[in-house]
């Protein structure tokens, strides 16, 4: 693969992939148990912890600089002839082998719809939803502001 | 001169458990645990996580826990484990116009786009202590939510001002060159923005606070406002070998201030808002402020200013801004000494007894 592809070649990949990046690991291990267990599948990159590093622009659009770096667990896997793949911050491997193994089945067009519904739409939903919350909260606290009008009257 | 000495052995694993008991406190006394560090400590693991300069939230509260709350110490941890990692790469740079927004203040304009959005902060609290938070029982509280989330877009205040014209542009040199890296590479004077950026990103929130309000006092000659503060989360994106396209590897809570200075204007530059930047891990809005403080005292070279004051000397600056190394060489001090000391020794009886010599010379010969 390369890099050099429509921007929206991958759009569908990059969505549930970001969606099982952001998942928890029980969320995942449930996700298998409604799927009906975890299908056999060999381990071509195992399990590993390492960092990105992260880069900020000076003023928000200017110049590139280092942040510093996060924790991000990598897995790669094969299921089937897919190759699936996960990178996600955090250290957590066991969780990073299930996201690898869902975007291998994610891949298979005819199991995705089915895991679409089952897994990745709920998640998305829930990821949502906390998002949304934490957005109300923060607008409760905008303030409104008042003019004060001087006079006699 | 550091002399290798045997022993201590003994000494050093009784100091081992010794600490580790201190560390644990009364037993009678619950532990703690790192989620409850995570979860009802979260500024100082952003602290961590700063100045240790790596994210990881469950990461920091061990520190913390490992440390004693000792947070230069649970710095020293991070840095120490980080150089144990596989580094896999660099980010795509965060945008922080997409950040999703928990806070978000302007001293500068009061009717921005978006509005102003406190969020969570202690700025209006009267500072008297709540015993209640002292009580046993749970003080969970549930915040209230509006009917509505924030606006979708939430413009940076910089970037509006600078549609004027009237505020410094902040745009990538040509080709947006890699950043240096100061974990790879050693730093160079004159330092660049990047270099500067990275330093200020990962030093001492207590010494770049120092700096900053020098700054403010006087010893640096500028007047800040500030810009906008933001607060939230904000995706990081990566683009593994593997892939060959940028995947989402999660959120980074970043608390970002954006300071506006006045500026006269220079022989080619005309009167003009200038800028000083702060980007943070987690919310560490004080550490924020202090960077884009300095960050604008340090482009004095670049606006032809003098640099009369240590937060416009890079070199002072950039050198001492760094916890981790200077609590090193500070602290090096404990280590032992015995030889160094000893031969000063020698030689401060030595210059005494010629002293004294000279002075018994003096005597006889004025005697005589």
């Amino acid at each position: 693969m390369t890099g050099s592809a429509a921007p929206d070649e991958f759009s569908d990949r990059k969505r549930w992939m970001s969606v099982l990046g952001r998942a928890e690991r029980g969320q995942l291990e449930d996700a298998f148990e409604r799927l009906g267990g975890i299908p056999d599948h060999s381990v071509l990159k195992a399990e590993d912890t390492g960092t990105v590093m992260v880069e900020g622009r000076a003023g928000g659009g200017g110049r590139r600089f280092n942040l510093g770096e996060a924790t991000v667990t990598r897995c790669v896997v094969k299921a089937g002839d897919r190759v699936g793949v996960s990178y996600a911050m955090g250290r957590d491997k066991r969780k990073a082998r299930l996201a690898a193994v869902l975007d291998a089945l994610l891949q298979d067009e005819s199991r995705r719809p089915a895991i679409e519904a089952e897994v990745i739409a709920p998640l998305e939903a829930r990821q949502r939803e906390i998002r949304d919350v934490a957005s109300r909260k923060a607008a409760a606290t905008k303030v409104e502001f008042f003019t004060l009008v001087r006079g006699d009257a | 001169m550091y002399v290798a000495v045997k022993g201590g052995e003994a000494a050093i694993l009784a100091t081992h458990d010794l600490v580790a008991e201190a560390r644990r406190g009364d037993p009678s006394v619950p532990e703690l645990t790192t989620a409850q560090v995570r979860e009802q400590m979260a500024l100082a693991c952003a602290r961590v996580m700063n100045e240790g300069s790596l994210f990881d939230e469950d990461l920091a509260a061990l520190a913390l826990k490992q440390s004693q709350g000792d947070a230069i110490e649970a710095a020293f941890l991070m840095r120490a484990y980080r150089t144990t990692l596989p580094r896999f790469g660099s980010s795509e740079p965060v945008d922080t116009a997409a950040m999703a927004i928990r806070r978000r203040i302007s001293a500068t304009y009061k009717d921005l786009p978006g509005g102003q959005v406190l969020g969570p902060t202690y700025d209006y609290t009267h500072r008297l202590f709540d015993f209640a938070l002292a009580a046993d029982g749970d003080h969970a509280v549930a915040a209230p939510e509006a009917s509505m989330p924030l606006d979708a877009a939430m413009p940076r205040v910089a970037d509006i001002l600078g549609a004027e014209g009237l505020m410094e542009a902040e745009t990538p040199p040509a080709g947006d060159p890699r950043p240096f890296d100061l974990t790879r590479d050693p730093v160079e004077f004159p330092a660049e923005r990047d270099v500067r950026l990275q330093t200020l990103a990962r030093g001492d929130e207590g010494f770049l606070l120092g700096l900053a309000y020098s700054v403010q006092r006087g010893f640096g000659g500028n007047h800040p406002f500030a810009g906008e503060i933001r607060l939230g989360e904000v995706s990081v994106e990566f683009t593994a070998p593997e892939l060959g396209f940028a995947v989402d590897l999660g959120d980074v809570t970043l608390t970002e201030c954006q300071m506006v200075n006045q500026f006269q204007g220079a022989k080619d530059v005309p009167p003009q808002f200038t800028r000083g930047y702060g980007l943070v891990f987690g919310h560490c809005e004080r550490k924020a402020m202090s960077m884009a403080i300095v960050d604008r005292s340090l482009k004095a070279r670049h606006f032809g200013e003098s640099a009369n004051y240590p937060a416009q000397q890079e070199e002072f600056v950039l050198y001492h801004a760094d916890n981790v190394e200077a609590a090193g060489f500070v602290e090096h001090l404990k280590l032992p000494h015995y030889v160094d000391f000893q031969g000063e020794l020698e030689l401060l009886r030595k210059i005494r007894a010629e002293q004294a010599e000279r002075a018994a010379t003096a005597d006889r010969e004025a005697a005589e």
